[in-house]
This record gives C-alpha cells, structure tokens and sequence, in this order.
C-alpha cells in the first residue's frame, strides 16, 4: 500500500518482493542452479529430513546461493537417511548420506562454495534407462 | 513473509476456469489447510498458460510438474502423493500423443519447446490481481527508466529500432506511429488500447489482459510520455468479464501505488486511463469505428487521412495500437530494441 515516489522506492520493493515469485522462475531453468534434492520417503522423514530441508532452504537463502531445493522419494540408500543429492550446473549429481544440519551447513560452505568434496559421499551405482 | 517451499500454480484463464479451475483452487487450499501446510505451499491463481485444450492445468514450483485435465477430487491425491510424499501423479502428467509416455516438465512438450515468451512473459507465472508479484518480475521498471532517464524522443527511437511492428495484424510500424503522433501538436492527446478482438475464436490479447494486465496500463503509460499524452483509454469489449475485472483492479492498484496519476516517479509526467467497453460489434475493432464509438457516435469507419495520429478521439491526436503490441513495450525498453530485433525474422 505504499505509494511508489521514485525509482528507487520500486527497486527497494522489487528486490524485496522478488524472494516471493523468484521460485517459480527458477523452476522454469532449474539447470542453471544448483539443484538439491532431499530425499523424502518413509525412512528420510524418519531421519529428519524434513529439518535439513527447511534448514538448505533458509541457508542457502541467506548466504545468497542461488538454488532449488526440491524433496523426492525414496534414492535407495534406507541405511544412510537423511540423503541429499547436490547437482551444480555443468556437473554430475553428487549424494550425501548422512546429512544432518551440521553436515548440511558444511556441504554448503565445503562443496557448493568452493566444490570441495566432503565425507559422506555415495557413489553412483546406478544407471537411469532415460539418458540413453 | 511466510517461506513457501512450493508454489502451486492454478490456470486461471478464462479457458480453465469454464472447467471449473477456480473449484480446483479452492479444494486445493482445504486440503493445505487440512494438512496444516497453508504457510508452507502456495497456492495461486495465475493467468492463461496457453494449453487450453488439456485444461485444468496445475504447475509445481520449483519441480515444475505440469499436471493437466485436474479435476476438484484430484487436489486431495496431489496434496498427499506429490506435496507430501514428492511422488509425482503420472495419471495428471500431459502424455506425448507420438511417444505415448508421460512429460512431467513443460519445457520437453512439443507445445512449449520451441516457444520464447515474450509478450506473454508472465502469463502463468503470476497472480495478475496482485500488482506486487508483476513488480517482483521487474514491472514498472521500465516506466521508471523512460521517466528518469529517457527523454520522449529517446523512447520513440527504441520502439522504431526494435522493429516493432502493429500486432492487431495491420503491421504498421509502431515507433512510426508513435512518432506521428508525437508530432502533431495539441493541448490534448490520447492513447487508445484497442482491446476488442474481434475476430472469433481468438484470444491472444484476452490471455495477456486476463494474465499480465499491468503489462497494458505500463506500456500505455511509456506511449503517453513518448508522445505527450496525458490520458489513456482501454477499448475492450463487453464479452470478456473477466479481463475487464482484472483490469480495474489492476488500474486500481496502480493508483493506489502511485504509478498512475499524477508525477509519476516523482517527474513533472501525470498519466491515468479508464476503461471503455463495446457492445457486441464487430466492425468496432477498426480503429476509426472504434474512436467514434468511445466518442458516443455510431461505430462506423471513417476516411483515413486523417489519421487518427493526426486527429483521433474528440479530433485530437490519438495513439491506438492493439494489446498485443503493448505488451512488448516494456521488455523492450528494458531489454533494448538490439535484443528484440534479433528475434525472428528480418522484418
């Protein structure tokens, strides 16, 4: 409801309003984020995922990192819940098992500032059918 | 400012809601409530997303699934596999008629590859009764660049570089036309929207003025200062309720922000515009017809020269473009005319 006087009364809203709208854009051209998906079934509920999530979320909001969080299902690994998947752009998908917040701040400071691999990594042994 | 993890997109376009979209909205958002997960997903309604004929559509954000032909009963099977459980409902998920597999992300849909949103950049994207979210998405910025840092003729120079051409389908070159009517002197000049659209069956400007209509009011507003008017008309006609609803709100909204009237952005540049509405006749799309009918005369063409750039409504110089065209003004002051002539073809 506040009047808008000058141009820079509307870049102070837009720069506060954008947070709001920003998700919907960015999952238009997600591949330009990094993505991080939190896997949420059964056992990483269990474990707490849903706490690292809103805790990616928050984080990464404030430290400034551009980024999409989304939750799916069930990755495979039960025994290493909570389990996240990190893709940067431009390289391959990494899964963390056993991510609490601790290891989730340390994720973001460690490998998606500075792209140094962190403990905890599960590697890939799997192939899926649509990347052929 | 409660943090949404999930935006849920509902179509509101005219097209959706005759199949009941804004039912689906409301069943969406009780089963939220039910959940307790109101302050985590949003749920808005937004403009036409183009794909009618697979409508009710839902978008996800940010997984950007696209769910089509979504009934009422199905918001309660949403909520709890994909919101809650993040498994997507494949029987919801558009399927390939070739390849007969199911496309969660619209971006991989024959439909939506190869098109570049321009004029409908935030159709879909936005809640277009709310002037804050079209101001997230840069709007009015571009009115705030013609205001602060652009003179009149500058503004003429970009349209006429861009190559902007007339998208009611007469594809008369805009920025001339603007120019025209910047020429002409007069204590009073106008700018006329023609939103009529005539033509059965279409309804490119109902999507944009039903999805994006703050796009309009900016864009009449950016003409007013390139050629000195001080006051804008939107010709549209009576068959589109919904577009006339969106778009008192959204003349409302932006008086009441202050982004129209008087010293807009705090210069010496006042603009306002009110709506004006047809009443069934076709021949009342051409623009002569169209000013004699705002004027309360008979809608019948009259000669051109004049022309209405020279002497329009009420015989003084009127600006009229369709609301097609408007629609591309702001992006392209923003953007520049270099980015928008690299699209598309030469001319």
């Amino acid at each position: 409801m506040t009047k808008i006087k000058t141009l820079a009364d509307l870049k102070k809203m837009k720069d506060e309003l954008q947070a709001k709208v920003d998700l919907r854009e960015k999952g238009e051209s997600a591949e330009s984020y990094v993505q991080i998906k939190v896997g949420m079934a059964t056992s990483g509920i269990a474990s707490g995922a849903k706490q690292v999530m809103d805790f990616l979320i928050e984080a990464l909001e404030k430290r400034n990192i551009e980024a999409v969080v989304t939750q799916t299902g069930d990755m495979g690994y039960c025994f290493a819940e909570p389990t996240i998947e990190v893709k940067k752009p431009g390289e391959e998908p990494i899964v963390f098992g056993y991510v609490d917040i601790k290891k989730a701040d340390e994720i973001i400071e460690k490998y998606i500032k500075q792209g140094e691999l962190v403990e905890g990594i599960i590697p890939v042994n799997y192939q899926v059918i649509d990347d052929k | 400012m409660a943090k949404y993890k999930m935006h849920l997109l509902v179509c509101g376009g005219t097209g959706c809601r005759a199949s009941a979209s804004d039912s689906v909205l409301e069943h969406l958002k009780k089963e939220l409530e039910i959940k307790g997960l109101q302050d985590e997903v949003q749920v808005v309604m937004t403009g036409c997303f183009g794909f009618c004929e697979k409508g009710p559509i839902v978008k996800v954000s940010p997984d950007n699934t696209f769910y089509v032909r979504v009934e009422p009963k199905d918001a309660k099977e949403i909520i709890e596999e994909h919101i809650i459980k993040g498994r997507k409902v494949t029987r919801l998920l558009y399927q390939d008629p070739e390849k007969k597999e199911a496309v969660s992300d619209s971006k991989h849909m024959d439909f939506y590859k190869k098109q570049i949103r321009i004029a409908l950049r935030n159709c879909g994207l936005i809640d277009p009764e709310n002037i804050e979210e079209y101001i997230a998405r840069d709007g009015y910025a571009a009115l705030g660049k013609c205001l602060n840092e652009l003179k009149p003729q500058d503004v003429i120079k970009e349209i006429k570089d861009s190559g902007l051409r007339g998208r009611g389908g007469g594809g008369f070159p805009t920025g001339l036309k603007w120019e025209i009517a910047s020429k002409n002197n007069a204590d009073q000049k106008y700018v006329v929207c023609n939103a009529d659209e005539g033509d059965p069956g279409a309804f490119m400007d109902r999507s944009v003025l039903e999805g994006d209509p703050h796009a309009i009011l900016e864009a009449m507003a950016i003409c007013g200062y390139a050629i000195g008017a001080t006051k804008g008309l939107i010709y549209i006609r009576a068959e589109y309720p919904l577009a006339i609803k969106r778009l008192k709100i959204a003349i409302d909204q932006a008086r009441e922000y202050g982004l129209l009237g008087k010293n807009i952005f705090g210069s010496s540049f006042d603009f306002d515009l009110e709506l004006r509405y047809g009443a069934g006749a076709f021949v009342c799309g051409e623009e002569t017809s169209l000013i004699h009918s705002m004027e309360g005369l008979r809608g019948e063409p009259t000669i051109k020269p004049p022309f209405p750039a020279e002497k329009g409504y009420l015989g003084k110089p009127t600006n009229v473009n369709n609301v097609e065209t408007f629609a591309s003004v702001p992006i392209i002051i923003r953007k520049g005319a270099n980015w928008f002539n690299k699209i598309g073809t030469e001319k």
